[in-house]
């Protein structure tokens, strides 16, 4: 890593829960249940994963990451002000008039790689950066972001059945796998089941673990590319809302955003 | 025209190693002489065209210049929203290149008739669109958009198309293909060729009949066009597309400002919703849809009454 001013993943998944919860509740804004479900996942990826640097945002040789659950985009954010690619006051301009720091993800902010919130469009993108990085020989390795509700977009399906037939082994995919979607749960909305078996069957090097354990996610993360030359998918099993007690597992989380006294609490239960 | 773009493109590679193609798993016998020449920046991504317009975003962002083909509706309307987004939103180098512009895979029915596709790509932000009329014109457009490095549609017909007219100078420019001012026919793709004949057809009975190739459609010279059609007391367009959002509302849009021009008459395909098409050759449903030389006579005749 090139940035070990940063801190441990577990107080950098407190520092972006307490940002994004403050930026949703300025804006008003939704999805922070489903911010909230990947912060861990970030916390990992950005502190001791991906080989960027926010003073070269472009570098050639990067990392990619590729959020495509782009609704997902406070997190996102308050991450890469953590990581130094502009400053934390600019997350006080989330979602307000003429700011680019839209509701869903946006390249016009420094460090995103694309913009996402149309659902099934990421993991096409990361597989064509993934052909390039292997072209190109420079060792660089892409990690795509998918909700779980995502799956349920036939594109993925594509993407799936391609990146292993091209054994893309510098491509991770990873679910944040939260049972939640935006009406109701995954089991009653379209089951994903038996979500594992789907992938394994589909050729990839399948990672199960529990979502907020970072030395598992650093683990898994840090083993990519697999030595079984297939590309990676980390099933992450998440909880929507993680850290909130009263947003945990709450479909209402997906939408609300929390009043001045749950904006209280809820920042006292994450440890801000 | 799939022989010249292909043999245009290997041109290109040639020259670019940066120039990528990916197929949706169409253009048997086309393709591959550019596979053979050039494996590593080759791929046939198969039935999926989501995940191949993703892809090719995906590869144009990380610094290449990506062509995708297949044909007709389905490297663009199957795969609309990741042009829109993830190619033209980002503007990623990416190239939609489409074979059977209109009834040119006449007898396979509606479902391969690419009949509103120019005017879909052309309601993309960012994207620049091109409809050759003949080989000629094909190779042009495939050199220009190779370096544009922008998002760009090039719409092909099939093969077997003649050259019309004398060597291309500019694409972006329109072409006169037969001089006259009198009446101006503009005409996008290859069946400028009737427009050829119509014109022919009409200078016989005296009229003064000039034809314009319009190749171009976004951006459109307006200012090019406006000249072409000077001394016009009828402006008519002819296009192998529906009316909507083709070369006719380009054109009509164009001239709405202006207080004073010439009529404009719109051929070209009726829309079809809800009717089942026959089969036939191009040239069999191009005539039953109205856009036979002698129809078009009839038509420009007809406008001239009323002028």
């Amino acid at each position: 890593m090139t940035r070990p001013n940063l801190p441990e993943p577990t107080e950098f998944a407190r520092r972006i829960r307490a940002h994004a919860l403050r930026m949703v509740h300025a804006a008003k804004a939704s999805h922070i249940g489903g911010c909230l479900s990947m912060a861990d996942i970030l916390a990992v990826l950005y502190t001791r994963i991906l080989r960027l640097d926010p003073a070269e945002p472009q570098a050639a040789n990067r990392d990619r990451f590729v959020l495509s659950k782009g609704h997902a985009t406070a997190i996102m954010y308050a991450t890469l002000a953590e990581c130094g690619f502009f400053s934390l006051a600019e997350l006080d301009t989330y979602c307000r008039d003429g700011s680019i720091f839209t509701g869903h993800v946006s390249h016009a902010v420094p460090g995103v790689e694309v913009s996402t919130g149309s659902l099934g469009h990421g993991l096409p993108i990361a597989i064509g950066m993934a052909l390039a990085a292997r072209s190109a020989g420079r060792g660089a390795r892409v990690f795509c972001l998918l909700s779980d509700g995502e799956c349920d977009e036939g594109s993925n399906w594509e993407g799936i059945l391609f990146a292993p037939h091209h054994k893309l082994d510098n491509l991770c995919v990873i679910v944040d796998f939260n049972k939640i979607q935006s009406f109701g749960s995954v089991a009653e909305v379209l089951n994903l089941d038996p979500f594992a078996e789907k992938w394994k069957a589909f050729g990839w090097q399948v990672e199960e673990i529990d979502g907020h354990d970072v030395a598992a996610l650093e683990r898994v993360l840090g083993g990519v590319p697999a030595p079984s030359g297939r590309p990676t998918v980390v099933i992450a099993h998440t909880v929507k809302g993680k850290g909130v007690s009263f947003m945990e597992n709450k479909l209402e989380w997906h939408y609300r955003s929390p009043s001045d006294e749950l904006l209280a609490q809820a920042l006292a239960e994450v440890g801000a | 025209m799939r022989t010249t773009f292909i043999e245009s493109l290997s041109q290109a590679a040639s020259e670019n190693p940066d120039i990528w193609l990916l197929c949706g798993d169409l253009g048997y016998s086309v393709l591959e002489p550019f596979a053979a020449k050039f494996p590593e920046r080759y791929l046939n991504i198969g039935v999926a065209e989501q995940n191949m317009a993703g892809i090719a975003a995906g590869i144009a962002l990380s610094g290449k210049t990506v062509f995708i083909y297949s044909i007709g509706n389905f490297p663009t309307l199957r795969c609309l929203e990741q042009l829109r987004n993830d190619v033209c939103y980002h503007g990623a180098d990416v190239k939609v290149v489409a074979v059977g512009a209109g009834y040119a895979y006449g007898s396979q029915g509606y479902t391969h008739h690419a009949l509103e596709d120019a005017g879909i790509m052309s309601m993309l932000p960012g994207i620049e669109v091109f409809v050759p009329c003949d080989p000629q014109e094909v190779r042009a457009a495939t050199h220009l958009i190779a370096g544009s490095g922008k998002p760009s549609y090039l719409r092909l017909s099939r093969q077997g198309e003649p050259n019309l007219g004398t060597a291309v100078t500019d694409l972006r420019k329109p072409r006169i293909l037969r001089e006259g001012r009198d009446i101006v026919i503009l005409a996008s793709g290859p069946i400028a060729s009737r427009a050829l004949e119509a014109a022919e057809a009409l200078a016989g009975r005296g009229g003064d009949v000039g034809v314009v190739g319009v190749s171009c459609l976004k951006p459109l010279d307006e200012a090019a066009i406006r000249d072409a059609v000077r001394d016009a007391s009828l402006i008519v367009t002819l296009e192998e597309h529906i009316l909507r959002g083709g070369l006719f509302s380009m054109v009509a849009g164009a001239f709405a400002g202006d207080a004073t021009r010439p009529p404009v008459t719109g051929i070209g395909i009726p829309e079809q919703g809800g009717k089942t098409s026959s089969a036939g050759s191009r040239e069999a449903l191009l005539d039953a849809a109205g856009l036979s030389a002698g129809a078009i006579v009839a038509r420009i005749e007809q406008a001239l009454a009323k002028r």
